[in-house]
């Protein structure tokens, strides 16, 4: 059955080239634990995603509760947590994944740093790859202020004061982040949908130019 | 791949008629103990990812999520922290090199030269060579990165009062009290009590909020009596049966305990709608404060 529909769509779509350039591609021994347990050290990349991929669906749950102003932003999270079935975990899900993929993603740049696996010719891989650390921990300080309770608040302002000590655009980009000179309403709501909407966006297109290429150039070989 | 003339197509689309059968590659020919990534290794990268998540979903039962009360802009007292991922950046602003006329330096330049240098590590350690000791100036500043990040989060975190920010920002639990009680009545001629723990018996002047301890009957007589700490005894001005109804009624957290209406004797299910209604008009309470 599954074979026949495979087929039917194949026949349309000629999508086997797509199935064995995602699925069909060697895993070499060095890089494998069963192998050497010490490559477990290269696991640490796909477990990023794994976070990656836990953050998303625990957001998308959370926002069908979130209410993204300053009078009910509070109280929905404080509802989220004490009230809705199973809310407190998927809550905790989202808090802790935070710190996880921030952990996985640190250990993952040591380990393609110590191997030399950026140099010639996945120097490209590599700055994606930072720019994709970049974009995590933007997320990290923006989901930081949603909750809008007392340290999520006060941690913005003094983020905030940091941005602007920088010299020319700080201001700016104060401003920009804030949109205007408190932090207040239109903060959340930009802090929203930074985190929601832009940052996961660039996220995703991130991730995908980081695929692509791990798919294109294959993975470093043995040192 | 047939190309050129008499090539087939599925109807008048691109996509080529002829089938091509999706058979795996042989890796047999590959080098070393290859595997196929579908489904062999994924297979095992998934047994791996789920104990990775019985782990991850341990550690979220064990420790929820922490939530504070509402953000209060006015509270000027609040000591911030930032999530512990930032600690090293916040702690760096802290020293003299890099606070007051030279923020910009911690806010920008060593941040910025830092991970500049991050970002175009491909570019500065254009070598050809990979292993680790055989590149000893990037390995070096990279661990002396690392070091220094890890040194100045352990800085942060020593730094830091964490029983001072324990106490700051907790919910206030509401307590609503039975004002129709007769412990009520008579706690409203105590001028004593009043002048230190208030007139809604919630903390005032000198003293604590009354139910914030948990004490039984007898031991709420015995500190009326004889006092506690900073508090004075024999205050009380009134019969011992009156003493005995007060102390009954703030053990019993502020209801009547004729009544049968919470407290330790009283019915679960009472009480635990009454937390549920306290915790709806806190919620309404806070949303005022910010109208």
């Amino acid at each position: 059955m599954l074979q026949k529909v495979y087929d039917w769509v194949d026949e349309r779509l000629d999508i086997t080239p797509l199935w064995r350039d995602i699925a069909d591609h060697e895993v070499p021994e060095h890089v494998n634990p069963a192998h050497h347990f010490s490559a477990f050290v290269y696991c640490f990349g796909g477990l990023t995603f794994f976070v990656v991929v836990i953050q998303i669906l625990s957001g998308m749950f959370l926002t069908m509760y979130y209410v993204p102003d300053i009078i009910h932003a509070y109280e929905s999270v404080y509802y989220l947590q004490n009230e809705v079935t199973h809310g407190m975990i998927v809550r905790g899900m989202h808090h802790w994944g935070a710190s996880l993929v921030i952990v996985m993603m640190f250990l993952h740049t040591l380990r393609v740093f110590f191997t030399g696996s950026y140099k010639k010719p996945r120097e490209l891989n590599w700055v994606v790859g930072v720019l994709l650390f970049f974009v995590i921990l933007g997320l990290g300080f923006t989901g930081y202020l949603l909750p809008w309770d007392m340290k999520a608040y006060f941690a913005t302002v003094v983020g905030l004061e940091i941005a602007e000590a920088a010299p020319f655009v700080g201001e700016f980009a104060r401003v920009l982040l804030a949109g205007g000179d408190i932090i207040g309403a239109q903060t959340l709501a930009r802090f929203f949908a930074i985190h929601v909407f832009f940052l996961p966006g660039a996220l995703l297109g991130l991730l995908g130019a980081h695929f692509f290429m791990i798919r294109k150039q294959g993975i470093s070989g043995p040192l | 791949m047939h190309r050129g003339k008499g090539m087939k197509f599925v109807g008048d689309s691109r996509v080529p008629a002829e089938r091509k059968p999706n058979i795996p590659k042989d890796y047999s020919e590959y080098p070393g103990k290859t595997e196929a990534f579908w489904p062999n290794f994924l297979l095992r990268e998934w047994m791996v990812g789920a104990v990775f998540l019985i782990g991850f979903l341990v550690l979220t039962v064990a420790h929820p999520a922490p939530l504070e009360t509402i953000a209060d802009p006015t509270e000027t007292g609040y000591v911030p922290l930032p999530d512990w991922y930032f600690l090293f950046l916040y702690q760096l602003l802290k020293y003299e090199f890099a606070a007051g006329p030279y923020t910009v330096m911690g806010a920008v330049v060593i941040p910025g030269v830092a991970f500049g240098a991050l970002l175009l590590a491909p570019w500065l350690d254009g070598g050809k060579e990979r292993r680790f000791y055989k590149r000893p100036i990037g390995t070096g500043l990279m661990i002396l990165g690392v070091i220094s990040i890890i040194f100045l989060t352990w800085e942060s975190v020593d730094q830091h009062d964490w029983e001072a920010a324990e106490q700051q920002g907790q919910i206030q639990e509401d307590m609503e009290i039975d004002e129709s009680a007769a412990g009520y009545e008579i706690y409203q001629t105590q001028d004593s009590c009043i002048s230190c723990h208030g007139g809604d018996m919630m903390g005032g002047a000198a003293g604590p909020n009354i139910f914030e301890s948990d004490y039984d009957t007898d031991e709420v007589i015995d500190i009326i009596q004889n006092g506690i700490g900073e508090m004075p005894g024999d205050q009380f001005e009134g019969s011992d049966e009156e003493l005995e109804t007060l102390a009954a009624f703030i053990a019993n957290d502020g209801q009547d305990p004729d009544n049968g209406d919470g407290g330790d004797g009283g019915d679960d299910e009472d009480e635990d709608d009454g937390e549920e209604n306290n915790d709806g008009e806190e919620n309404e309470d806070a949303g005022d404060n910010e109208e």
